[in-house]
């Protein structure tokens, strides 16, 4: 390999990038603009849930506890029912995703017997948010338990004897807040880069095929290695800047806690960015057609960053077959890594694992894209 | 002429695209400083065999060596002593002159201190003087040709390949860049030049006549002009020239007719003038009992252009008995 012959590709591939501005601005802006879409967009936490209230007693207790629902911020009330048949009629229309039934004698049961059943329906047929909201309205439930409690102890002076006696207090770690955007943030930006690199260098050789440049560049003594390493170089400042941009979106615009370190951070990209850019290479050596060559880059990186590296579906609760496929998916280490750099401040030996696979990976890619171009026509 | 060493030889170099053969068994030699043109039809194999003698192609057969180098086994050695233009303009039409220069300056390491001094002679070569930071895809054919052979010639190349450079350049510029040609090869620079435009095979040294992938004839412009014809040459101005062509090529006598500018250029058999044979004189009468008005035959020196299309001719022939 010759250093000269080297840095002669990658200052030309510099200019053609240079006076390519329309390209430059997509590959700069792409990534942002992707930020904001998928960052907004994507988002686990179901607030303002549609709720019809039956309240069959209207007191002040009743009018309390249902007050507790919609303060909770999880829950709006969408329509007062007259009528249990009209519970049905709400669902089916759609106008709410939840009810709750206060009967009629709730506020004489409770301070009878220091406890009294409230019914909550749920619409199940989206059970992922089913499962949240209910667990919503059991958070709901305990404030206004809780309330009640304090109430009845002030007035009786002893603790009513059916309300529980043991008192989950729950603490989340890492994400306090519970906040499923610092979860997935991470993600977002695991997967634009995925889906950037690939793009960026997918067309670095078709294009010189279709324009006949490459025939002339085949006749001098340039290596392959010298070809790829020279088009690769000028990629990876890009695709450094990409990443920069939105691990910067990812702080300062969506607020996700940063508590790693930042050179664990940058090492870790860089492996990334080595196995991203290296596919998109590979993809371009093997198609001659810019056009294939960007469609294969989109099909292969989509899919699988998208449904298999773990930023939505957890791995570890996909079949045994499936989590081992996931192995292959790049993308899944480098989601692990800055999730675990993000939120749980993790160092390069706490996720030596991640990056165990993604320096394998970028050796293996590396060593394939090398291989992969020859100076040959046909 | 004893010093004189091929520095181009082919033995029996052939290439197979599945069924179809492009280059059959080519066997060539050419010495130092020479200027050799391969002229045949569209298709006949010219730019696969350069292809392959620039080691951008492999051969399925055969052997040849560059500069002394094997173009299979050293083909990167090979590289490093050529200078190559393909068919298709193939700088960098986003770049400058000067960046496409510098780029392949870069790629064939020109020592540092040469560059400049090699970079001003390509841009005076391809008269781009004054246009250094134009880009190359705002130039005119010539210069674009031209421009490519300075890029081509920037590490001072042994050997040039040269695949129809000219094609689709004006005349007048085609003529400048044929002299840049022999301004190399007085240097010593070895040069194989295709072209199909057959005023150019006059300016080689040699000439490779080449047809469905053979290579059916070798020598100066000279030595071709003097291969027999089976024949004596005439010329013959006829209205419409279709209709003549077709009554002549059946006619008894004529080895061979071609269409040749405005007039049919007709090869009498060595017997045309005894027995029922046609004769120069009978011409006109011939061709005007088909309805053909025709001037008097006037007997030609044969040009170059005669001998290919009668020895391509002359192979069809030979293949279609076969």
């Amino acid at each position: 390999m010759n250093l000269r012959r080297l840095f002669a590709l990658a200052y030309k591939e510099t200019l053609q990038i240079w006076r390519d501005p329309r390209s430059l601005a997509i590959a700069l802006l792409m990534p942002l603009m992707q930020m904001a879409i998928l960052g907004y967009g994507v988002s686990l936490d179901i607030k303002h849930v549609p709720l019809c209230v039956y309240d069959q007693e209207n007191s002040q207790q009743s009018r309390g506890l249902v007050q507790d629902f919609v303060s909770s911020g999880w829950f709006s009330i969408s329509r007062r029912l007259e009528r249990e048949a009209d519970i049905r009629d709400a669902m089916d229309r759609g106008s709410c995703n939840a009810a709750i039934v206060v009967p009629v004698n709730f506020s004489r049961t409770l301070a009878m017997n220091g406890t009294a059943p409230v019914q909550a329906i749920f619409d199940a047929t989206d059970v992922n948010t089913t499962n949240i909201a209910l667990g919503y309205a059991q958070g709901a439930m305990a404030q206004a338990s809780r309330e009640f409690v304090t109430g009845w102890a002030a007035a009786h002076g002893t603790q009513p004897s059916l309300v529980g006696q043991i008192n989950l207090e729950p603490n989340t770690w890492f994400n306090e807040t519970l906040d499923s955007r610092n979860f997935i943030i991470p993600g977002v930006v695991a997967v634009i880069l995925a889906l950037v690199g690939a793009q960026l260098t997918s067309l670095t050789i078709s294009r010189e095929w279709e324009r006949g440049t490459m025939e002339q560049l085949i006749s001098t003594p340039v290596t392959a290695l010298e070809v790829m390493l020279g088009k690769l170089t000028p990629y990876f400042m890009i695709g450094l800047i990409d990443a920069g941009f939105c691990l910067a979106v990812a702080i300062f615009w969506f607020h996700v806690p940063f508590r790693g370190n930042v050179i664990t951070l940058f090492t870790t990209t860089m492996l990334f960015l080595i196995v991203v850019l290296g596919i998109g290479y590979l993809i371009s050596v093997r198609i001659r057609s810019q056009l294939g060559a960007s469609q294969v880059a989109l099909l292969v990186t989509m899919l699988p960053t998208n449904l298999l590296s773990g930023y939505t579906f957890p791995i570890d609760q996909m079949p045994a077959a499936i989590q081992a496929l996931t192995l292959v998916v790049y993308a899944r280490y480098y989601v692990t890594i800055l999730r675990g750099v993000f939120l749980k401040g993790s160092s390069l030996t706490d996720l030596w694992m991640p990056i165990v696979g993604l320096s394998v990976y970028a050796l293996l890619i590396i060593w394939l894209a090398a291989r992969a171009f020859h100076k040959r026509i046909n | 002429m004893n010093a004189v060493a091929p520095v181009v030889v082919a033995h029996g170099l052939t290439k197979r695209f599945h069924d179809f053969i492009a280059v059959d068994h080519l066997d060539l030699s050419i010495n130092t400083g020479e200027v050799v043109g391969f002229i045949g039809p569209n298709g006949a194999g010219k730019s696969t065999t350069i292809r392959m003698l620039c080691g951008l192609i492999q051969p399925s057969e055969g052997s040849a060596t560059v500069a002394g180098f094997d173009i299979e086994k050293q083909a990167e050695a090979v590289r490093e002593h050529i200078g190559y233009m393909s068919q298709k303009f193939s700088l960098y039409g986003d770049l400058t002159v000067r960046e496409n220069l510098r780029f392949f300056s870069g790629i064939y390491r020109v020592p540092r201190r040469e560059i400049s001094e090699r970079m001003a002679f390509a841009i005076t070569m391809a008269g781009l003087k004054g246009r250094e930071d134009t880009l190359v895809r705002t130039l005119a054919g010539g210069w674009k040709q031209r421009l490519a052979l300075g890029c081509a010639i920037l590490h001072r190349p042994p050997v040039l390949f040269l695949d129809e450079p000219t094609s689709g350049v004006e005349p007048e510029a085609r003529r400048r860049f044929w002299d840049l040609i022999h301004d190399l090869a007085a240097e010593g620079v070895t040069t194989l030049v295709s072209t199909h435009y057959m005023d150019e095979a006059e300016y080689c040294n040699r000439i490779a006549l080449i047809d469905r992938g053979k290579l059916i004839a070798l020598g100066s412009p000279r030595e071709l002009r003097n291969l027999p014809l089976g024949g004596d040459l005439f010329e013959i101005r006829c209205t419409p020239l279709g209709a003549a062509l077709k009554a002549l090529t059946q006619a008894p006598g004529v080895t061979d007719v071609a269409i040749f500018g405005d007039a049919l250029h007709v090869v009498l058999g060595a017997n045309h003038k005894g027995g029922n044979t046609l004769s120069a004189g009978d011409l006109p009468n011939f061709l005007a009992q088909q309805g053909i008005h025709a001037e008097p035959a006037q007997q030609v020196l044969p040009s170059l252009e005669d001998v290919f299309v009668q020895l391509v001719t002359r192979g069809q022939e030979e293949r279609d008995m076969s």
